[in-house]
């Protein structure tokens, strides 16, 4: 697997990870051989539509699948250590110190009986051994990072006295308080305004750019991704249909399906009279079609995409030469690893 | 233009009582509160046209979208609908007439359809409530509609929980266009849906408007479909239109600093580099707007006048700093 090589240390290796749900149907598969790495300072992009199995993805990795799903397969890396096994204790101590978390609902992730002072203090005491007033001056220290106006004020304050976009600024230093190597964001700006989304992915670009923190941004929304990620993965049925540096699966993607959801995307410059129509809707996880999962909505689809499923890998070298392919963008399609004349 | 114009909307208001109730007031000596969530609102559809109106939340889009159907009275201004005012028709009968013409689509298909009822039931209730067909010939109507949003004729037997998120609209859709009607109310009609549903929806508005001739007010906070679906813009801050003009003229030269700031907070996906401005603030609390000009607060160019005196809409800009030609 190469990696772009200006992150050349993954913090976060996953590894053909499976998580199932079990159904009275039987296993129901959310997940399936998912592989990626994410490098020191590097922000991994993670899009697709709704039950793609983004968010999934993303608990799976932090231990936060909860019965009746589970882990069926691969492995999550933590600087090499697999934490995919760990004891519930041990994962809960890791969570915090080494992984940060914000979720979508800022409102939702703060206990709203509690000051948010007391809620980062808590965090900040957890996992270090600073004092109460050291921790506190660390928490009045972290507000003031992420923006908050008169933090030594409002560290007293509860959540509800805090806007949409501070609320998630006081998630996004609770998230960070501890250091973190590693944090998940999972549709950090989906509740928020265009205005104040603009403001918070800057936020957390500058943040995790200055320590050195990678991030996983999980998001449905293209313009975000294009904004803050490094690379991207697009996700299709519980797969990755592609991944590579973000300029290029943003300007040439090659997947169709990457290809229809870009066209899909009504922008302010385009003069296109009809957005690109991809017909259907994603398949129901119990009715995922054998092969290529996209094979029923994919224009180019052959016969080879009924049969057989698609691995993500490099395209072929004639075909990288051609179409200006960058090193470390792979593709799960039968169009770019079949023979040329299947094209 | 005026003549032309199939919906004119002149100096809407809405005030909403947020007052505690009486027992409260009498004990606590409090005098009854009230947020003005739209403020006096004006614009004019032409007719086969789109006008859409964005802002973000709390800036009185949706109320205005409410009042224009006539499902929220205004407190004070008029909509008139070709040529007849809603609030002054008085008689039930033209009220009822002018009712058929109007119909709405709202922004969460899961709510806006009855749980309990056979699609077909759902399509074909505006038919039956103003008494457009009878017997066999609503089924055939119903069939009709269902195959010209996408669907099978066969899925007007099924319930609303049988459906995507995506062919839920269209059913919303199918029953909107039921009863004839011109004028069309969108409220977010895309927002609770994935891309590439939303370009389905997206498109087949287009192609039914342009089928049928229909008028569309379209409500969204997403400036990139406003920008691929409507023909005139009003651009809504704190319940006022800051800013209205030809979709692309607005697109191409915005004059409000709202406007301004809010494209320059869309994300690029071109990721041509352009240079933004960073945004400042979020909007503020409408129970107590700051005084003068409500953007002046986060605006770049404001001054003592912004901060002291209302600006009043002129050509097309309510700003003072674009009066004055303070804004580059």
């Amino acid at each position: 697997m190469t990696e772009t090589p200006s992150f050349p240390e993954p913090v976060i290796s996953v590894r053909n990870l499976v998580v199932e749900f079990a159904t009275r149907r039987g296993p129901l598969r959310a997940i399936d051989g998912v592989s990626f790495t994410i490098g020191k300072g590097e922000v991994l992009g993670v899009v697709g539509e709704s039950g793609a199995g983004k968010s999934v993805t993303g608990s799976a990795i932090i231990g936060l699948i909860d019965a009746p799903g589970r882990i069926a397969g691969g492995e999550v890396l933590l600087h090499g250590k697999r934490i995919d096994n760990l004891p519930a204790e041990e994962m809960r101590r890791l969570r915090g110190r080494k992984i940060g978390m914000i979720f979508q609902d800022p409102l939702t992730s703060l206990d709203p009986l509690f000051r948010v002072g007391d809620q980062l203090i808590e965090t900040i005491r957890t996992h270090s051994d600073l004092s109460a007033s050291a921790a506190r001056e660390r928490a009045i220290a972290l507000l003031a990072e992420v923006g908050i106006p008169a933090p030594e004020r409002r560290i007293d304050g509860y959540p509800h006295e805090f806007s949409g976009g501070m609320r998630q600024r006081v998630v996004i230093a609770l998230a960070l308080a501890c250091e973190p190597d590693f944090v998940i964001a999972d549709e950090p700006t989906t509740a928020l305004d265009v205005s104040v989304q603009a403001q918070i992915i800057a936020l957390l670009k500058r943040l995790c750019a200055t320590r050195g923190t990678a991030v996983m941004l999980v998001t449905h929304d293209m313009g975000v991704i294009a904004e803050a990620a490094d690379r991207v993965a697009v996700m299709y049925a519980g797969r990755i249909a592609e991944i590579g540096p973000v300029r290029d699966v943003v300007k040439h993607p090659l997947h169709p399906y990457a290809a229809g959801l870009m066209g899909a995307i009504p922008t302010l410059s385009s003069e296109a009279d009809r957005l690109t129509q991809i017909p259907g809707a994603m398949p129901r996880l119990t009715n995922v079609p054998p092969g290529c999962a996209f094979n029923p909505r994919c224009a180019r689809a052959f016969d080879r995409c009924c049969i057989e499923r698609p691995e993500p890998a490099l395209p072929s070298a004639a075909l990288a030469a051609r179409e200006h392919v960058a090193s470390g963008h792979r593709v799960a399609c039968h169009l770019y690893t079949a023979r040329e004349d299947a094209r | 233009m005026s003549e032309a114009s199939l919906v004119v909307v002149r100096g809407l208001r809405r005030d909403f009582d947020i007052s505690r109730p009486w027992l409260n007031r009498l004990f606590e000596g409090q005098r009854r509160l009230f947020l003005r969530a739209v403020d006096d609102v004006s614009f004019e559809i032409a007719k086969g046209c789109t006008f859409a109106l964005v802002g973000e939340s709390g800036s009185g889009k949706s109320t205005v979208a409410r009042m224009v159907v006539g499902l929220l009275p205004p407190s004070d201004g008029e909509v008139t609908i070709d040529g007849i005012s809603m609030q002054s028709a008085s008689d039930s009968g033209s009220r009822q007439k002018l009712r058929r013409r109007i119909q709405m689509i709202f922004q969460d298909p899961y709510a806006s359809l009855n749980p309990r009822w056979r699609v077909s039931r759902v399509i074909a209730e505006p038919i039956n409530t103003f008494g457009l067909l009878k017997g066999e010939a609503v089924t055939k109507k119903v069939g009709e509609l269902l195959t010209l949003v996408g669907l099978h004729p066969d899925d007007g037997d099924k319930f609303p929980h049988e459906f995507s998120g995506g062919q839920r609209q269209r059913i919303a859709i199918a029953r909107a266009l039921a009863a004839h009607a011109e004028f069309i109310v969108c409220d977010e009609p895309t927002s609770a849906l994935d891309v590439s549903v939303q370009a389905q929806i997206l498109n087949l508005m287009r192609d039914l408007q342009k089928e049928f001739g229909l008028t569309l007010l379209f409500i969204s906070h997403n400036l990139a479909v406003v920008r691929h679906m409507a023909d005139r813009i009003g651009v809504m801050y704190l319940g006022r239109v800051v800013e209205t003009g030809d979709s692309r003229a607005l697109f191409a030269r915005p004059r409000h600093p709202y406007t301004r700031m809010l494209l320059d907070a869309v994300p690029d996906l071109d990721m041509s580099g352009r240079q933004r401005t960073p945004v400042a603030g979020e909007i503020p609390n409408p129970i107590n707007p700051p005084s003068g000009c409500t953007f002046h607060p986060r605006c770049p160019q404001a001054n003592e006048r912004c901060r002291r005196e209302i600006p009043a809409m002129i050509d097309g800009v309510a700003c003072h700093a674009v009066e004055e030609g303070r804004a580059g």
